[in-house]
């Protein structure tokens, strides 16, 4: 019973919004500040309209490497360690480590296969340190960006990265990664005629 | 004898202790002596919260290959026990578990924690836990699987092959009720989902997705969600794969384009139609008996039974062929087939002592079929004696039965 009255109101809700200029219906809920968007939103997107200020260079990003402790679990040549492979080895050798999964290793250098350098920033900023996450500041979040990206042979030893660089970065992947077909459709195969 | 005596013994205490509550229990609230009582050590089990019995082992195991905990103490893949279930709700102890880059289960205080909707919409809203339960709420039932959740040569029994799925009933409330609340703006296409664990794990979701039929679930089973899936707030992507279901939900960000995030960029493929095999899990099934490490004891009667499921919608039939694929018939539905949720099949099966293979093929609503592996190489013009299953891996699970009863991978 109680949950039918809940129901109807909602139907009502539905059918009226449908043309109309979508307005809260509920009242539940408070507006956040701006200030507690600022703080809890991390997500770098493609294009780098998030990307605070601040910049890096790899040779400033070699020394935080080893100051932050990245080497201890990903080697100080960022491979051949317990933690997934950052930096492409010379392949001469192999990991004597088990390959965590998902597996990380010479053939899928972490973050190199996406289209876009944001991710790694983004990754970065939010996971790393492990155990000290969301502790690094912007100027050494670009800074270890630039040297995995300078160590995998993506940007020049100098490049300076900021807000503006680290979007325009062309990744070895750009061109090369699709994504699942938009829009998404209720009631649609992933794949027409798959497998036949 | 003894164990006999042991349990009368305890019967009579908790009878006593029931007794006791019945009393106190009058007022509306459990008063403060009944419930030390009830949890108290000898108590606990009998009264405050049961379990199953001592004869009883299912058990999760770590996904082969790697510990949970690991050297780092982060939790990672951990399988259910698909082989000795019934039905098609998953114990929420047995649900496989399944984290963003092996992370560690944050322990929240449900008071503490909020919900951020941001980004282009109208209106920016937090809730709280108690807000977001005075809104209106609806339990489904719904699978989720891991990706990783394939087929493979190594494996030898159904839980290491197929155990990162699991169905649960999930109760929150419909993701389109939060974001029309906070009013989508013109030109937004995606949302990102985040949660509040340390590595804070986002996915970018389809908005029309988002505005179909995800849930921002708070119950499982018909309590909290439980710490391992995301307690106190998840959200529910039904059909899609298991690291879209964001666990500890905190934030979801409306958005103009995909987000490529960590988690996502493991989706981008270079053969678009390769890329079309993610993020919504086609039809799948596989046979939980006879299973991989089972044995027939003889000749006879045998109920084969399995699970099936499809991210593409409701289970329509699943078939079953008992001579490795030339003949298929159609099984029995024993369960009700909900959307995007386990459905049991089972079929009568006579086995005359012979090897044999078993095999489940399942056909959702909307009429995809289950593929083998040398159908899923086919379709990419893979050589025929190295097909490789793009996406999503829902191809056929095989088991073998010897002549000695003993169930094999029939891809070994």
């Amino acid at each position: 019973m109680a949950s039918r009255n809940l129901l109807l109101p909602l139907i009502v809700v539905a059918l009226s919004q449908a043309g109309s200029a979508q307005s809260p219906t509920y009242g539940i809920g408070r507006a956040p500040t701006a200030d507690e968007i600022r703080a809890w939103d991390i997500s770098i997107g493609p294009d780098g309209k998030e990307l605070p200020p601040g910049r890096g260079t790899a040779k400033d990003g070699a020394q935080l490497f080893l100051q932050k402790g990245c080497g201890g679990c990903h080697g100080r040549t960022g491979s051949m360690a317990p933690a997934p492979t950052l930096i492409k080895s010379d392949g001469t050798t192999r990991n004597p480590y088990p390959c965590l999964q998902p597996c990380v290793n010479d053939n899928n250098v972490i973050a190199l296969h996406s289209p876009y350098a944001t991710v790694m920033w983004d990754y970065i900023n939010r996971g790393m340190p492990l155990g000290k996450e969301q502790t690094l500041a912007p100027d050494e979040v670009y800074a270890l960006t630039a040297f995995l990206l300078f160590k995998n042979n993506v940007i020049a030893e100098d490049d300076v990265m900021d807000a503006q660089s680290l979007p325009k970065v062309v990744m070895p992947n750009r061109e090369g990664a699709a994504l699942p077909p938009e829009p998404w459709q209720h009631g649609v195969p992933r794949l027409r005629n798959y497998p036949r | 004898m003894g164990t006999t005596l042991r349990n009368r013994r305890r019967f009579l205490k908790s009878s006593a202790a029931l007794a006791g509550l019945t009393v106190t229990g009058v007022r509306p609230a459990l008063g403060q002596s009944s419930m030390a009582e009830a949890l108290s050590p000898k108590n606990k089990e009998l009264i405050a919260y049961g379990e199953r019995s001592r004869y009883v082992k299912s058990i999760r195991v770590p996904v082969a290959g790697r510990m949970s905990p690991d050297m780092y103490g982060l939790t990672f893949h951990v399988t259910t026990p698909l082989q000795d279930q019934f039905g098609i709700i998953t114990p929420s102890s047995l649900f496989y578990v399944a984290t963003h880059r092996g992370s560690y289960v944050p322990e929240i205080n449900p008071d503490d924690h909020r919900l951020m909707i941001h980004g282009m919409v109208d209106r920016p809203l937090v809730f709280t836990m108690d807000e977001l339960k005075r809104l209106p709420f609806v339990s489904r039932l719904h699978f989720i699987e891991c990706q990783g959740n394939r087929a493979s040569a190594q494996h030898k029994t159904v839980q290491e092959s197929h155990g990162l799925t699991s169905c649960a009933e999930w109760t929150g409330v419909p993701l389109s009720l939060l974001l029309k609340e906070a009013g989508v703006q013109n030109g937004a296409s995606w949302i990102v989902a985040e949660g509040a664990e340390e590595v804070k794990g986002a996915s970018s979701i389809p908005l029309g997705k988002a505005m179909d039929d995800c849930l921002v679930a708070y119950g499982m089973n018909g309590e909290p969600l439980r710490p391992q899936q995301g307690f106190p707030l998840r959200l529910l992507v039904p059909g899609f794969e298991g690291i879209y279901q964001i666990k500890y939900l905190r934030r979801i960000k409306v958005v103009d384009r995909h987000y490529m995030t960590y988690d996502d960029y493991g989706h981008i493929n270079a053969d678009p139609r390769a890329a079309a095999l993610v993020e919504q899990i086609g039809p799948k099934s596989v046979i939980t008996f006879p299973s991989g490490g089972q044995r027939l004891p003889g000749p006879g009667f045998y109920e084969i039974g399995g699970l099936a499921w499809s991210g593409g919608g409701a289970v329509r039939k699943v078939e079953i062929s008992t001579d490795g694929g030339s003949h298929w018939q159609d099984s029995e539905l024993r369960s009700p087939a909900y959307p995007m949720a386990h459905t049991r099949f089972g079929m009568h099966w006579k086995w005359d002592g012979k090897e044999c293979v078993l095999m489940s093929r399942c056909v959702d609503e909307l009429g995809t079929v289950q593929p083998t592996r040398a159908e899923a190489g086919a379709f990419f013009e893979d050589p025929p004696e190295r097909p490789r299953v793009r996406g999503a891996d829902n191809t056929i699970q095989p088991w073998k039965i010897t002549s000695d009863g003993s169930v094999l991978n029939g891809l070994s």
